[in-house]
């Protein structure tokens, strides 16, 4: 238990070190999801535009 | 004929499924270097003989501001080739890259100033590293800014592009600032590979969380580039097959 209590603390630094990894972490999941949303998004658009030229859009 | 691969690498369709089909080769590497980066540099490195436990933040720092310059440059030439050859593909890696350097350049600075508030007694200094750094932050937000400022999307691409490859001046600079001036900032302690200034046990995860934020570059890189290809494109059959899958 001491261990991990000394774990925690990180040496007094503790309001430093642990923000910065929590950002970090934020920031790589983000980047997961908004690339992941954005893909989605362009398939969505894509199926949509493909639904619209076979409704009588002229061109193939 | 030795030319073909490069033609199809110019591809939207053989490209959508190419990074589909690659995604999931960085994304596990990626994962496991990361998870063993931060086990790594939290749990088994020793604490730094005059940073303590502070040092620490050097495993999320360091490997940020690497992917700042590593995305820019990756930006600028891809912008480059666009440009010069008026690849559609050069220009959908170069858009797909914005979002990706942006943030971590935002995590950077945060981490930076964290690591410097115990360690200069300061949150924020204009020195030229930091300083040459929040520009290129805003050189990321201008392009993705400037970007959106059009409708058409060649127009687009084009003076993105313009803008991307004149900024990269900035990465020498940013690189190589703690050198030329007389800086706060630390000089690069990692790159001194013949003669490393830290022990195995300190420098090894570092070199796993280098190499995994390189990879997940790769990996959110291929998630945005399928869909920056497929929402440029008008050809309806390759579309169908695409979402077909």
């Amino acid at each position: 238990m001491k261990e991990l209590s000394d774990f925690f603390d990180m040496g007094g630094y503790a309001a430093y070190v642990w923000p910065s990894y929590a950002l970090t972490l934020i920031v790589v999941v983000l980047n997961v999801v908004w690339a992941r949303r954005s893909l989605s998004r362009s398939r969505e658009e894509a199926r949509r535009r493909l639904a619209m030229r076979r409704s009588g859009g002229g061109e193939t | 004929m030795a030319w073909t691969w490069f033609h199809r690498l110019g591809s939207p369709p053989y490209i959508y499924s190419l990074a589909g089909r690659l995604t999931p080769w960085f994304a596990w590497p990626t994962a496991l270097l990361i998870i063993g980066g931060v086990y790594g540099g939290l749990v088994l490195a020793p604490p730094d003989y005059q940073q303590g436990d502070g040092f620490r933040i050097i495993y999320v720092h360091a490997p940020s501001a690497w992917m700042s310059l590593m995305v820019y440059t990756t930006m600028a030439v891809s912008a480059a080739v666009g440009l010069i050859w008026r690849i559609k593909v050069s220009h959908a890696v170069a858009s797909a890259c914005a979002p990706i350097g942006a943030s971590f350049t935002l995590c950077a600075l945060v981490t930076g100033s964290l690591w410097g508030a115990p360690m200069w007694g300061t949150y924020w200094e204009w020195d030229p590293r930091l300083t040459f750094e929040l520009i290129l932050l805003f050189q990321y937000l201008g392009y993705m800014a400037l970007r959106s400022a059009f409708d058409d999307l060649q127009r687009a691409d084009r003076a993105s592009a313009m803008l991307a490859v004149i900024g990269v001046v900035n990465v020498p600079i940013i690189h190589y600032s703690v050198i030329w001036w007389n800086s706060l900032h630390q000089a690069p302690s990692v790159m001194k590979l013949a003669r490393p200034s830290m022990p195995a046990s300190m420098l090894l995860p570092l070199l796993m969380m280098f190499l995994g934020f390189t990879l997940f570059f790769v990996t959110v890189l291929l998630i945005r580039l399928r869909g920056e290809v497929l929402s440029r494109e008008r050809t309806a059959n390759w579309i169908r097959e695409a979402l077909a899958r």
